[in-house]
């Protein structure tokens, strides 16, 4: 046999499945303690002892092979397409009955199993004993206890996958006894599928008849169309037919579905095994444990939802407080290098590209680092302790008044729910849900949180215009997209998105305490990705904005003219038409020096107007003054639709453009602003409230229109959420300027 | 001994179930998570605002909502000893 071959990783959610493939795989990868996070396919190598190259799929977690969202789809279409020589079945000894429920569903499908029973160490602890040799006798295939945390047994695992995928057996389907009903409709069945090799490529007739009769949908759907293509619709028809007839025999005699006696007979044959001395309780089998000590606390009536508060609060002080220090350091590092090269670097185009451009785009962006990384490493140990699961838990009666579902919060919480998150990830965590009117309201509305790319701009604004409550008012901030995102997701389902509720079935994981290395790999992870768009997509866009905000240039004539201004005014000074040209190379007294400086600054802004950019910016003015906004955020509004940290940089670049350069050490945008008298508190209100909530950035709508399958509704969110976002601004803007807050 | 609806269990009470009635993606998503006829459950606790409610079973701890709880019948040993 080859060097190299090919296994999968699956188990059921909160097994332990992701640790245990960081360790085998040392793969950067997230470790979420939230049921379904992994949705995406993910691949890594493991490189044993004896040299072998084992390339290991980590499969989503899922409960069973049935299809009931996509995670179940995908893992059972890649065993059946891609054939994996062995499939690593992860599976929590505390809690082997249910799990054993998947291990169950792989022998049925007979693909080669080695069973991995995690935490070993905790279900010790508990005082559950496993006889391991007795269980895989039983279930015909090896058992290894492992510790996927401590790594006890990994090596152990390892040696024996490696062994059984050398032996390279067919797939051997395992047969569990249904009952005489479905035992006979599946014999009957699987005649019919052999003789007329219906799917029989990709299908065993007898798993295949099983997925009928469980009411498969995707199975179904699958059927049919190769019936369709292969004119077997008789057999189809047949399939079906039969279905319904044990269906309403079985409703008949025992008042119960197909479905339900496949999953009482399942259950039947786990129980049958475990009882035969396999598992032993030393202690009372409810004892409560830790971990339920702490829910009593923390989703009590009373408590709960205050130390939910007090929770989500916290977090945005560790993250505002603690992240000040590194982002004063990075912002005087970029003002040095700033500075450094307006004094090294020649006058022209170049000069201002990377000034202007570069460092000022990129600058403004990174000195937000630290920030995104203190959010998502207070982010990584709430996932990691379980605590984002209880969220959802004490959520879920709210969600469900809104038309949604608690599993929208996590969609909400990866989007920004926990500002700082990204509506990227959120929107693809929507495919968790099941009914597509819950899932479309609320990849929808996600979008609407403070994702990690806002949050620099809010934090500008914030520091520039409230900086004394920046805390308070960034919670504000995040409570505010809440209550839109809701309010706007009962909206469409009252509308667009009409429907019944779907089912709320979830697992609480035990509370743990997160390893190091899986916080460390969750913020390094998600900050890289941060660093990774600023250094790509930032600059690109950076540059692209400093051409536009550049050319075309003033023309001719009118750059003489303001040549000549100067020329005057200094001549005036001197009482000689003779002076130089240059009023840099003279020292003026400080009057003169303003006044050239006015010059200069009407210059640069005549020059921006008359770019590509300010065209654009001066013409969405007459309609955006409505909100409080000048051309000059227009433009920015404008590049935020790039990505929403853009929107920061084109400030920078727009006002160092435009402005006189600030004094040196003081090139902080921030402090720009908040100079400027054209800004006020309720402008930059106004500007906040449109920056939350107008159309996601380009990669997010990308995202839906692929998620929901249709362009109309990637169409829909760019236009209706920015209808809504400067409905809001401009009501805020003209409610404030009423009322006296400041022009 | 008595059969009630899963929704009129106390906290801390236990029982076991003796039927799931309900079927489609609702019913197999409540069995493939151990919710089956003969499995035992125990109520943990609810949401502050009564609902969900999170149950004890095999072990581990699941939560439902009250009006998927009203499909699943449970018995229990003295309904006004919860």
């Amino acid at each position: 046999m080859s060097k190299s071959f090919k296994i999968a990783l699956a188990g059921n959610p909160n097994a332990g499945k992701t640790t245990l493939f960081n360790r085998l795989t040392g793969a950067r990868q997230h470790v979420g303690n939230y049921p379904g996070v992994t949705v995406e396919k993910k691949e890594g190598i493991y490189n044993s002892p004896s040299g072998a190259r084992v390339n290991i799929v980590d499969l989503p977690g899922t409960y069973s092979l049935t299809a009931y969202s996509v995670e179940e789809v995908v893992a059972r279409d890649f065993l059946v397409h891609e054939k994996p020589r062995v499939v690593i079945d992860i599976a929590d000894a505390s809690n082997l009955e249910r799990h054993l429920y998947l291990t169950c569903q792989f022998l049925e499908l007979g693909v080669p199993v080695v069973i991995a029973l995690n935490m070993i160490d905790v279900a010790r602890d508990r005082g559950i004993a496993i006889e391991t040799d007795k269980l895989a006798e039983m279930l015909g295939v090896p058992v290894i206890p492992v510790s996927a945390r401590s790594g006890e047994g990994v090596t152990e695992l390892m040696r024996v996958v490696e062994e059984v995928a050398r032996a390279d057996k067919d797939w051997q389907p395992v047969h569990i006894a249904y009952g005489e009903d479905i035992d006979n409709a599946i014999l009957e069945m699987e005649e019919r599928l052999a003789a007329r090799s219906f799917l029989a490529e990709l299908y065993a007739p007898r798993w295949l008849a099983l997925k009928y009769l469980e009411n498969d949908e995707q199975i179904v759907a699958r059927g049919r169309s190769f019936a369709a293509e292969h004119g077997l619709a008789e057999v189809a028809e047949y399939l079906e037919g039969k279905v319904a007839t044990v269906g309403k025999h079985l409703m008949a005699t025992m008042e119960t579905y197909p479905e339900a006696i496949v999953a009482d007979h399942r259950y039947g044959y786990i129980k049958s095994i475990l009882r035969q001395g396999v598992v032993t309780h030393t202690y009372d089998e409810d004892r409560l444990y830790t971990s339920d000590r702490i829910d009593r606390v923390l989703t009590s009536r009373i408590f709960g939802p205050l130390i939910m508060l007090a929770v989500l609060l916290g977090l945005y002080h560790f993250t505002f407080s603690y992240s000040e220090v590194p982002v004063g350091w990075l912002e005087s590092l970029f003002g040095t290098v700033s500075a450094f090269l307006d004094r090294h670097m020649a006058e022209g185009p170049l000069k201002s590209l990377v000034i202007s451009g570069v460092i000022d785009g990129v600058g403004g962006v990174m000195g937000f680092v630290p920030i995104i990384m203190f959010m998502f490493f207070g982010i990584a140990i709430l996932e990691d302790t379980g605590y984002l699961a209880r969220v959802a838990f004490m959520m879920d009666r709210v969600f469900r008044i809104f038309g949604l579902h608690g599993s929208s919060v996590m969609a909400y919480i990866i989007s920004g729910g926990i500002a700082g998150g990204c509506a990227v990830p959120g929107v693809m965590a929507t495919r968790t849900l099941r009914s597509p009117r819950e899932r479309m309201a609320t990849l929808l509305t996600a979008p609407f949180m403070n994702c990690g790319a806002k949050l620099p701009v809010l934090a500008l604004m914030i520091g520039a215009f409230f900086s004394n409550n920046r805390a308070q008012i960034m919670f504000l901030l995040t409570l505010l997209a809440w209550a839109v995102a809701l309010i706007v997701a009962k909206f469409l389902r009252l509308t667009v998105l009409r429907g019944e509720p779907t089912p709320f079935v979830m697992e609480l994981p035990p509370y743990r305490f997160p390893t190091f290395r899986g916080l460390a790999i969750h913020t390094w992870e998600k900050t890289w990705q941060y660093i990774r768009k600023a250094a790509t997509v930032i600059l690109g866009a950076s540059i692209l904005i400093w051409a536009t905000m550049t050319f075309p240039g003033l023309p001719e004539a009118q750059k003489a003219e303001f040549q000549e201004q100067r020329r005057a005014v200094v001549a005036d000074y001197l009482g000689s038409a003779t002076a130089a040209d240059d009023p840099g190379e003279v020292e003026f007294p400080p009057e003169l020096s303003a006044e050239l400086a006015a010059i200069e600054a009407a210059r640069a802004e005549e020059a921006l107007l008359h770019s590509l950019a300010g065209r654009v910016g001066s013409g969405f003015e007459k309609i955006s003054w409505l909100a409080g906004f000048d051309w000059r955020t227009n433009i920015a509004l404008v590049g935020g639709f790039a990505a929403k940290e853009v929107i920061i940089s084109t400030l920078g670049t727009a006002y160092s453009l435009g402005e006189v350069a600030p004094e040196e050490g003081d090139s902080s945008l921030s402090r720009t602003l908040a100079n400027d008298p054209g800004w006020s508190k309720i402008k930059a209100f106004s500007l906040i409230l449109f920056v939350m909530f107008y159309s996601p950035c380009f990669v997010t709508v990308v995202c839906i229109v692929k998620e929901a399958g249709s362009w109309k509704w990637g169409a829909f969110s760019m236009a209706f959420n920015t209808l809504f976002a400067f409905l809001l601004a401009t009501g805020v803007y003209q409610l404030g300027r009423a009322l006296g807050l400041g022009g | 001994m008595a059969r009630i609806m899963l929704r009129d269990m106390e906290k801390g009470q236990a029982g076991t179930i003796t039927a799931i009635k309900v079927a489609g993606g609702l019913g197999r998503r409540v069995r493939e998570m151990g919710l089956v006829p003969g499995t035992t459950i125990k109520i943990q606790g609810r949401a502050p605002l009564y609902d969900p409610v999170a149950l004890r079973v095999m072990g581990g701890t699941l939560t439902l909502r009250n009006n998927e709880a009203d499909f699943i019948e449970v018995e229990v040993e003295d309904p006004a000893a919860g």
